[in-house]
């Protein structure tokens, strides 16, 4: 299974922004998408960075994709879905809009907030040149495997959100702008404040989303650790793991590790511990009651090992 | 033209409340997973579905049927025959989300027209336009996250007709993009036509006062004898840094008949009425209500005061994103 490193979906300033994807060239991943995905108003801080970033990271031997945001409603969005094209990288869609600009024939990957829930709607945007699929988060197994399969048989990958805080709403309003009694329109960059998103607890003080500008993710980090023979044995081809601020060359390469099968199921989650022993880990997406819950090492056997 | 009015339909006798009370518009479900709101004891079988088409085509209405869910991959077969159904049942047209199930549609029944459902969370013309190029869609449901003037701009470059909710329950999150009920429960709108689900509701009584669960997280706790709204995960009490409060939307719900005017204006064709799981009464005098207002607007009189406010379960009214306050 391959690596890919997925949008940053938090607002960093430029500097640190510029040495994240300068590490990552170093990093043990194949492939990287980047550029904005949450808020087109985050984009300028950081846009004229863009073009060296991929020219490093081409140069380093990663493949290289440039995002779409999730939301396009304003002219000067629709303007930059329109010219995502332009930089000569595939465009990764996570919102159809970047399709209606795409010219027809090209070639594009499609991310995790494109709805593909069945194949009908797999064979579609194959049909109409994807390659690469990263499935929403939301689905379960059972849908895993059978998406997988149809993309084999269409000779396209598909991808699994494997590491990190779940993307799981995006709204028209900025929440962090309305946490400060802000418009968005004149948010003044709250969010900046928050490099992997900013708790939110329900009233009896139990962790349970993260508020990251328009944005809604869970408090937990997803985590594929005990899934990953799972990921496998059903025909996906590559995890991919999302931004944080600290410590992500080395998740990579725990990752990695786990992977090639020098770390066994379990120790890549007992390493994340011994790093931050009060990590949130969730994998229920996948295999559990609702996507919050963590199978954890007390999990049953899982059914691809045998 | 008088603007349409779409009113929801969950039951046989709340689409014939509907029709009598003068919706131009039912909209309906089968009662299967195929819908987004897939609640027990709701929506229609085949047999009521034929008859309810028959009885709102002879009262001179219009039937739309909802499948707008997304198809679970390796059970495709059950949406597509509720395509085929609905139109074997005479309905006017389908509101659809999924990309495979509108493919479907164009290239299996082509004769039935389609909508595109808000759960496609299609928030601007050029993607409502590659709808319409490729799918045939004729009329979109636009999300709830747009103004007044981006209405009007949409309507503006494109020939699609537009559909805006204007009463009942609010989405703050683009439709169709949000698994925070499947997060926390298990079932989310995308994939089971629910959003957090009553099976998973929990109420405790704890030292004097109510505290409402889902899927076991607390979102609301209110002193005794206090209203306690439904939990709905975006509209929960919350704390983020030093705030604690209503962190994504209060407890409110949507009417906007004050803006239907400034709509018509914006080229919006229809008003939709959200509330499948509304009794027979609320849904009558909910289109009673908002046909007065289109037809007094249609003849250039003035828009009868507004009346629904008790309508909205003792709950705060907002105009939601169509007033630029979001922004």
């Amino acid at each position: 299974m391959e690596l890919t490193v997925g949008p940053n979906q938090f607002f960093w300033p430029a500097e640190n922004w510029m040495s994240f994807y300068g590490d990552l060239a170093h990093a043990s991943v194949d492939r990287i998408v980047l550029g904005e995905l949450v808020c087109s108003k985050r984009l300028p801080f950081y846009q004229d960075r863009i073009p060296d970033a991929i020219t490093r990271l081409v140069e380093a031997g990663k493949q290289v994709a440039l995002t779409s945001l999730a939301l396009v409603t304003l002219k000067r969005e629709r303007k930059l879905t329109a010219d995502l094209a332009d930089l000569g990288v595939t465009v990764e869609i996570n919102d159809l809009t970047a399709l209606a600009h795409l010219p027809q024939n090209t070639a594009f990957d499609v991310g995790p907030l494109i709805n593909v829930y069945n194949e009908g709607t797999l064979a579609w945007l194959v049909s109409r040149g994807a390659r690469r699929i990263c499935l929403p988060p939301e689905l379960p197994i059972a849908s895993v495997r059978v998406l997988a399969q149809a993309a084999a048989s269409l000779g396209v990958a598909v991808e699994v959100w494997g590491h990190g805080r779940l993307p799981l709403a995006i709204s028209g309003r900025c929440y962090h702008a309305r946490l400060h009694g802000r418009s968005k329109d004149n948010c003044q960059f709250a969010c900046e404040n928050d490099p992997d998103g900013l708790d939110v607890l329900t009233g009896d003080g139990q962790p349970f989303m993260a508020m990251n500008g328009v944005q809604t993710l869970s408090d937990s980090y997803a985590c594929t650790d005990h899934q990953i023979e799972l990921l496998q044995s059903a025909g996906v081809s590559a995890l991919r793991l999302s931004p944080q601020s600290q410590g992500f060359p080395r998740l990579c390469a725990l990752y990695r590790q786990r992977l090639d099968g020098q770390l066994d199921r379990g120790d890549l989650e007992h390493a994340l511990r011994a790093a931050d022993p009060g990590i949130r880990l969730s994998d229920g997406f996948l295999t559990g009651e609702s996507g919050a819950e963590w199978s954890g090492s007390a999990c049953a056997p899982i059914e691809a090992a045998r | 033209m008088v603007m349409e009015i779409v009113c929801p339909a969950g039951t046989p006798a709340a689409l014939r409340a509907a029709v009598k009370a003068g919706a131009h518009t039912v909209y309906c479900g089968f009662n299967d997973e195929t819908n987004a709101r897939n609640f027990p004891g709701l929506n229609f079988d085949r047999a009521e579905m034929r008859a309810g088409v028959a009885f709102a085509h002879d009262h001179g209405a219009k039937v739309l049927v909802a499948i707008n869910t997304f198809p679970r991959a390796g059970s495709e077969a059950i949406w597509h025959r509720a395509v085929a159904d609905a139109e074997t049942c005479g309905a006017d047209a389908v509101i659809l989300a999924d990309i495979g199930l509108l493919d479907y549609a164009a290239c299996s029944h082509p004769g039935l027209r389609r909508h595109l459902s808000v759960q496609a969370a299609a928030a601007n013309a050029d993607v409502i336009n590659f709808y319409a190029e490729t799918f045939d869609v004729k009329r979109v449901v636009l999300p709830r996250v747009l103004s007044v003037p981006e209405i009007a701009a949409i309507n503006a470059e494109t020939e699609v007709e537009t559909e805006v909710f204007v009463f009942g329950g609010l989405c703050v999150m683009a439709e169709g993009r949000c698994s925070l009920s499947s997060y926390a429960t298990g079932l989310s709108p995308n994939m089971n036509g629910v959003c957090s689900p009553a099976s998973h509701v929990e109420y405790q009584n704890d030292q004097g006062a109510l505290n409402t669960r889902l899927g076991g997280y607390l979102i609301h706790r209110v002193e005794r004898n206090q209203p306690a709204p439904y939990p709905t995960l975006c509209k929960g009490c919350f704390s983020a840094g030093e705030k604690t409060g209503h962190l994504f939307e209060d407890p409110v719900s949507l009417n906007a008949e004050r803006l239907i005017p400034q709509l018509q204006k914006a080229g919006v064709t229809a008003l939709k009425i959200e509330g499948r799981q509304r009794s027979k009464s609320y849904v009558a005098q909910v289109v009673r209500n908002f046909r007065a207002a289109v037809d007094a607007l249609e003849a250039g009189r003035p828009l009868p005061e507004g009346m629904l406010a008790r309508l909205s379960e003792g709950q705060a009214m907002t105009t939601g994103a169509y007033k630029k306050t979001w922004r």
